[in-house]
């Protein structure tokens, strides 16, 4: 018997059919993985459970109960919880103090910190966190940050967890310790609902899964027995993928970048390096290895204190993105949301905002030619947007990752592509998208730098790989060089000082 | 019938839809309000405003704010009439004061963009210093102006109607274009919607930013020497509490505080419902101290408006 049942449900949005008669159960003490490609209606149907919005048709039923929350307050009391990937602490209070948000014990109104830390403090250990309920959040990893969150369900007796994508930003250790919670938590009897495009991990940790496509249910697995990994993506995509790497060998030319003694604020080391013309370089390491800040000292979306850059022999000026642009040497940063994507801004602007310049006599700029140059892109890309009007934060992450990488192909001239995890939190199908835009460019004779945390997409579409630890460049290996193996034990610190612990923490 | 309804007023139009109406059902009921030297005098009323909203929605549409702009109106209007009374000249007057405010301007700029300075707290000190040397110059008295060829600047018509008036016009047209058709424009907008994300795509964001407010210190100085002729003298303590006006304006015209949205016809109709208010209520003879609980309840009105819109905009 099902404890959390979803029957029929269909939400439209103005539109777009977001999901339609999908209906599915979960039994009680178990993980369930929800996959699908973006867009699929996973976030919708997330979105639908935790109150935020209603259905227009269905129901949705806890231990039989019909729920009618018309609000994210109301599916808290009736015990449904989603933590969803921006988490919601307060970084300034005390790790005690989030967990009792709004509901501190006190008499009088004074708070009785004593007591409060104390009962936080039996939680935490109750379900295994190792925190201590007097630190600041502001001082915790990203991935203990994570686990308070899901704490706080657990604080509040929650029946129903839904995470959306918890391991996006955590180091595989972190992900481990994040994974043996969850197991108790099964055992505790809750229902956990798992959104993750990560396949790894849902068959780590789930018991059973529901694949959505297109708004509708596509396949739904009570046990992950018969389960394939390859069955999964093709459920995922409606066709078969038989290699989402499509790795394809290219002839490299020339050194077109070439780092030398490069060293900065995060990155104390002087770092070397080339790269060569159709040549696609991947960077890997562990979270907190350095590759992202480096490559912004390369790029100049940071200062560096010295060092060098030349692009095909000539030198370039560095701390400046403007002139690193003018040069041909471009950045797809991390973090699409903070440096990437401009809010409020339309898909067709996020695509022209740099090389508009080259049509703009006087700064004024040509609307007709904008036009056409987003429409192209979003063509060419296979940006999924009702129109190049549409405001870029309503469409997903995959298709943003597409928009950035449009805003830099309508650059003419191009001849160094720095791309910074080019797939974080993005679906199968669109990833197969994305390599194959990469593989063209470096056919195009441009010098590609891949960063990735990813093992196997690092090696999947790699020529040549650098993996650095602790903030420096620790190895080099070539393509039928590298194997998992050999790559992690390059990544991993030789001796775990106290130094480094402190430093990964 | 409600839903037609909620899609007019929460629609891209809505605030002028809305503008319409009011100036609909204002002409029919107010006496006196469609005659010609009323319509005159409103549109000569808000010139100072008009005229600094412009740039003030540079401003705000790039995150940033500028308390400054009563104090520079005033400080130009002094600088203009003091330096053409002194030299006999008033090209020379007008070049000065022209002059001065876009150097105020220009240290707003470099102390927000280059040393990192809240603008609000960088403003908030401009406007105290501005003002200061407003009353410094003349001992905080006002100053005649001796030229008339002065005064009749604000009083000349040009086709009928005040050369202020067109002067404000052609302000409207010049920064609309600027905001819609120039990289300028669309990187002030990029920059209000993710500051960083526009530096690393390439966007000038320092000199952006600058720029930004060194025109409005050349544009509060336009209004300034306006002002200046009207009132036929320089006035220290001219445009105190223009700033909250012109936000205000703004605001009302849909440019969002969170900077990224804005556009030159919302100013300007947010420009006009301050005028008409302000306008009708002197026709009916209401007293003067009204006024600020109808304008303040005009902002709240339009800011709620502009809540509900945003939450139409994001269910979509």
């Amino acid at each position: 018997m099902a404890f959390l049942e979803f029957s029929d449900i269909s939400k439209t949005y103005p539109g777009v059919k977001a999901l339609s008669s999908v209906s599915f159960g979960v039994r009680k003490g178990s993980v369930h993985g929800l996959m699908g490609e973006n867009g699929a209606g996973k976030s919708t149907l997330i979105r639908l459970l935790s109150g935020d919005q209603r259905a227009d048709e269905g129901e949705i039923r806890i231990d039989g109960n019909t729920q009618a929350y018309a609000s994210t307050r109301d599916a808290f009391d009736a015990g449904v919880v989603v933590v969803h990937q921006e988490l919601q602490l307060v970084p300034e209070l005390s790790v005690a103090e989030n967990l009792r948000l709004g509901r501190f014990p006190a008499r009088g109104g004074v708070v009785g910190f004593r007591a409060l830390f104390e009962e936080v403090g039996r939680v935490l250990k109750e379900i295994g966190i190792d925190v201590d309920p007097r630190a600041r959040v502001s001082s915790l990893s990203i991935g203990e940050r994570q686990m308070i969150e899901i704490a706080k369900a657990v604080m509040i007796d929650a029946r129903v967890l839904a995470l959306d994508e918890p391991t996006s930003s955590l180091s595989s250790r972190e992900s481990e310790v994040l994974f043996r919670l969850i197991d108790r938590l099964r055992q505790a009897g809750k229902v956990i609902i798992y959104v993750s495009h990560r396949l790894d991990e849902i068959f780590r940790l789930c018991d059973g899964c529901t694949v959505l496509r297109d708004g509708r249910l596509a396949a739904h697995h009570e046990t992950m027995e018969v389960v394939t990994r390859d069955r999964l993506v093709s459920e995922m995509v409606g066709r078969e993928i038989a290699d989402i790497w499509g790795w394809r060998p290219r002839e490299s030319g020339a050194v077109r970048l070439s780092v030398q003694g490069l060293h900065g604020p995060r990155v104390p080391e002087p770092a070397s390096f080339e790269a060569r013309a159709g040549e696609i370089l991947g960077f890997f390491g562990l979270v907190g290895a350095g590759r992202s800040e480096l490559m912004r000292l390369v790029y100049g979306a940071d200062q560096p204190n010295g060092g060098s850059v030349a692009l095909d022999g000539a030198p370039l000026a560095l701390g400046s993105p403007r002139r690193s642009i003018r040069a041909g040497l471009v950045l797809c940063p991390e973090d699409r949301k903070a440096d990437g994507i401009v809010q409020g801004r339309s898909v067709g602007e996020n695509v022209v905002i740099a090389s508009r310049r080259h049509y703009s006599p006087l700064g004024v700029i040509n609307p007709r030619r904008e036009a056409s140059v987003a429409d192209r892109f979003i063509e060419a890309l296979r940006i999924r947007t009702p129109s190049r009007r549409q405001d870029i934060v309503n469409l997903s992450g995959g298709n943003q990752q597409k928009v950035i990488l449009a805003r830099w192909l309508s650059e003419p001239g191009i001849n160094v592509l720095i791309v910074d995890e080019p797939t974080r939190g993005i679906d199968v199908g669109a990833k197969a998208e994305i390599y194959d835009i990469l593989y063209r460019l470096a056919e195009q004779g441009v010098a590609i730098v891949v960063v990735s945390s990813e093992l196997p997409e690092v090696m999947g579409i790699s020529d040549r790989i650098l993996v650095m630890c602790e903030r420096r460049i620790a190895a080099e290996f070539k393509r039928g060089e590298f194997t998992e193996g050999v790559l992690l034990a390059a990544a991993l610190p030789d001796r775990q000082t106290p130094q480094t612990a402190a430093q990964r923490a | 019938m409600t839903a037609t309804l909620k899609r007019v007023l929460l629609g891209e139009q809505g605030l002028l839809v809305i503008f319409v109406l009011a100036f609909a059902v204002v002409s029919l009921t107010v006496p006196n309000f469609l005659s010609e030297r009323n319509i005159l005098g409103l549109l000569q009323s808000v010139v100072t405003i008009g005229i600094v909203a412009c740039t003030m929605m540079f401003c705000l549409a790039s995150r940033d704010f500028d308390l400054s702009v009563g104090s520079i109106v005033a400080f130009a209007g002094m600088v203009a009439v003091m330096v053409s009374n002194s030299t006999g000249s008033i090209p020379l007057g007008l070049l000065a004061a022209l002059l001065a405010g876009t150097l105020v301007g220009l240290v707003n700029g470099v102390v927000i963009a280059k040393l990192h300075i809240n603008a609000l707290i960088t403003t908030l000190a401009t406007m105290q210093i501005v003002r200061g040397l407003a009353l410094l110059a003349s001992d905080g008295r006002a100053v005649g102006i001796n030229d008339p060829t002065f005064y009749s600047l604000a009083l000349s018509r040009f086709l009928g109607i005040p050369t202020p008036v067109w002067i404000m016009a052609a302000l409207f047209v010049v920064f609309a274009f600027v905001l819609n058709r120039t990289v300028f424009g669309r990187n002030t907008l990029a920059i209000g919607g993710n500051p960083e994300a526009s530096r690393l795509a390439g966007v000038d964001v320092d000199w952006s930013r600058i720029w930004i407010f060194a025109l409005q210190g050349l544009v509060c100085a336009v209004a300034g020497i306006l002002l200046a002729s009207r009132i036929t003298s320089g006035q220290p303590n001219a445009a105190t509490g223009l700033e909250l006006s012109v936000i205000s304006a703004c605001v009302l015209g849909g440019v969002s505080l969170a900077g990224g949205r804005a556009s030159m016809s919302g100013v300007i109709v947010g420009v006009m419902i301050l005028g008409i208010a302000e306008n009708v209520m002197n026709l009916l003879n209401i007293q003067a101290f009204y006024q600020y609980l109808v304008r303040g309840s005009i902002l709240l009105l339009a800011v709620l408006l502009d809540n509900l819109r945003t939450r139409a905009l994001v269910r979509r």
